[in-house]
């Protein structure tokens, strides 16, 4: 193909060193260290029963937030792009918080606010409930770090939805509920579901915020990046780099999911192609 | 007849019944209501205990927090890792989207995919694979230590997991910005007589300088606030090797409350300026966007 425009080897060369030094180099370096020694003992590592014990935690945590986002976070896009009320702009551009805020910062405030002195946490005490230092912590401070993906991805659809539909629904016969179960929510299906999925996983790998609030007990509160950490800090290079593997993997298959429901769904809406 | 239909516009009026396309009164309360309790749980309230913990021993504390010599250590190379790290992201970002929006090439889709990998991956495993290489037991460890080169557990380390976690921003932020612009403008410039350089500055710049501005400022915000990965790479060497975040982790851990909320509010305000300037930015972007395309 004839190019027009100057500038494709200077740019996509740049690109292409600058993305090789940052990323193909150093993510070579993680595979080279998970084998370098013996594959018996890196299997040992990442099936060792405090790993285990941490992937268990890890994902099930991100699973419990992502659903719990995937509700409220539903939920708000609805209230966002559908009904008027004042504050409204300021609560949609507050939407963005946690991506804003850093980790650290959100780990400790949380913390403070869930702890048995915190505002929070005092009253949950009252009816029993530990929430810092406990598996809770972990899933509320997931529920922080990953809401801003179900909401960004789903208001978009909100919004494009066509009112024709949802009046022709009505039109017909349908009741709120009905047009809402059969009309809308089927369209909304794939980017919530997008959405969900973002959120897991960036909940997966989270690291800054649950340090804080986690308490990090060993087989009970450890998360996975946790034990990453410990490893360096014991010199255990190809452990570190064997349970780094292993996460990195659950990464890709998490990202293969999310092209796999845009795949879907764009099949859904043209089935032509 | 006429009369009977303006008496049912005057009676739609007085009630207003709510349209086929409306929930309920109470459904929409309840909804809001659910929506403004969980911003309050999970927004709200964090960003106030940030603030009123900071300010629980008083002003004279809150501010004195700001004079101590390892904080600002931690503020001054916080500042120095951002800027590095955002101008080399913002060059890597612009060719980037040069390259990926003007031009086909093999590999495009797997380039691509590259930019995003920072947005999925752990911080902690960002951290992780620059430890393998340039650690003392990593890859390049040996030859890094008979030249006499420190990276990790140093200030270059925490340069470059900086640059990994904030890559992708400027790049995200004009890829889509310049796919729904197309080069018309630029290839009218090119047969007018301009040269390549003239084009980009004078054609392209402008037509993409508010999405520029929305990738820089996350990417600034990020670098500012990153944890994990810089947590991994640095040794937490206090005056040497602490950002602003991991400073917050160390005087957290010392029991230092005050001042790590006082510390943490700062972190804050720039989360709020961020979210503030962005929310300005992205509506110029979109003005811009529309303009381009009517």
């Amino acid at each position: 193909m004839r190019r027009i425009l100057p500038g494709f080897p200077l740019t996509l060369g740049f690109s292409v060193v600058y993305l090789t030094l940052i990323v193909l180099i150093p993510f070579a370096a993680l595979a080279a260290k998970a084998f370098s020694g013996s594959w018996l003992h890196l299997w040992a590592v990442v099936t060792s029963p405090r790993v285990v014990a941490s992937y268990e935690l890890s994902f099930g945590a991100a699973l419990a937030a992502s659903l719990i986002n995937g509700l409220f976070g539903f939920i708000t896009a609805w209230v966002l792009t559908r009904y008027r009320f004042p504050g409204r702009r300021i609560l949609d551009g507050l939407v963005d918080l946690p991506f804003a805020l850093p980790t650290a910062v959100a780990g400790i405030a949380l913390t403070a606010l869930y702890a048995p002195n915190g505002w929070v946490g005092a009253l949950l005490a009252k009816i029993g409930i530990t929430a810092a230092f406990n598996r809770l912590g972990i899933v509320l401070a997931l529920v922080f770090i990953g809401f801003p993906f179900v909401v960004r991805t789903l208001q978009p659809v909100l919004v494009a939805l066509s009112e024709e539909v949802e009046e022709a629904a009505a039109l017909l016969g349908a009741t709120r509920l009905q047009t809402f179960r059969r009309v809308i929510f089927p369209a909304a299906l794939p980017a919530l579901l997008t959405g969900i999925a973002l959120s897991f996983g960036r909940a997966v790998g989270e690291y800054g915020s649950i340090v804080f609030i986690s308490g990090n007990i060993p087989y009970k509160t450890e998360i996975t990046p946790l034990l990453i950490v410990s490893k360096l800090e014991e010199y255990d290079y190809q452990g570190a780099a064997g349970i780094g593997l292993v996460m990195l993997l659950a990464s890709l298959g998490i990202l293969a999911l999310i092209n796999t429901v845009q795949w879907w769904n764009a099949r859904r809406i043209h089935p032509a192609h | 007849m006429a009369g009977a239909i303006q008496d049912l516009t005057t009676v739609r009026q007085s009630t207003r019944p709510r349209r086929a396309t409306e929930e309920g009164p109470l459904t929409r309360w309840t909804l809001t209501l659910l929506s403004a309790g969980f911003f309050t749980a999970f927004l709200l309230l964090p960003l106030g205990a940030v603030f009123a913990e900071g300010l629980r021993r008083g002003a004279g504390l809150y501010f004195r927090t700001f004079t101590d010599p390892a904080t600002l250590d931690a503020i001054k190379l916080t500042l120095f890792t951002a800027s590095i790290a955002v101008p080399a992201n913002t060059l890597f970002g612009v060719a980037a989207a040069w390259a990926i929006t003007r031009f086909e090439f093999r590999g495009k889709h797997f380039l691509s995919t590259l930019i995003d990998l920072p947005l999925w991956v752990s911080p902690v495993i960002a951290g992780l694979v620059y430890v393998l290489l340039f650690g003392s037991q990593g890859v390049l460890g040996p030859w890094l230590k008979a030249h006499h080169w420190r990276i990790i557990y140093a200030t270059p380390g925490i340069v470059i997991a900086t640059v990994f976690v904030t890559f992708p921003f400027v790049a995200r932020g004009l890829i889509p910005l310049m796919q729904a612009q197309g080069s018309a403008e630029e290839e009218a410039a090119l047969t007018l007589g301009a040269r390549g350089w003239q084009v980009f500055l004078r054609v392209t710049l402008p037509k993409i300088k508010w999405g520029l501005l929305y990738g820089i400022i996350l990417a600034n915000a990020r670098a500012m606030g990153e944890f994990g990965a810089v947590s991994v790479v640095s040794g937490h060497i206090r005056g040497l090797t602490n950002t602003v975040p991991l400073q917050i982790e160390i005087l957290y851990n010392e029991y230092a409350f005050s001042a790590a909320f006082a510390l943490a509010s700062l972190l804050s305000l720039l989360a709020l300026v961020t979210l503030g300037v962005k929310s300005y930015v992205e509506w110029r972007a979109r003005q811009q966007l529309e303009q381009s395309q009517s």
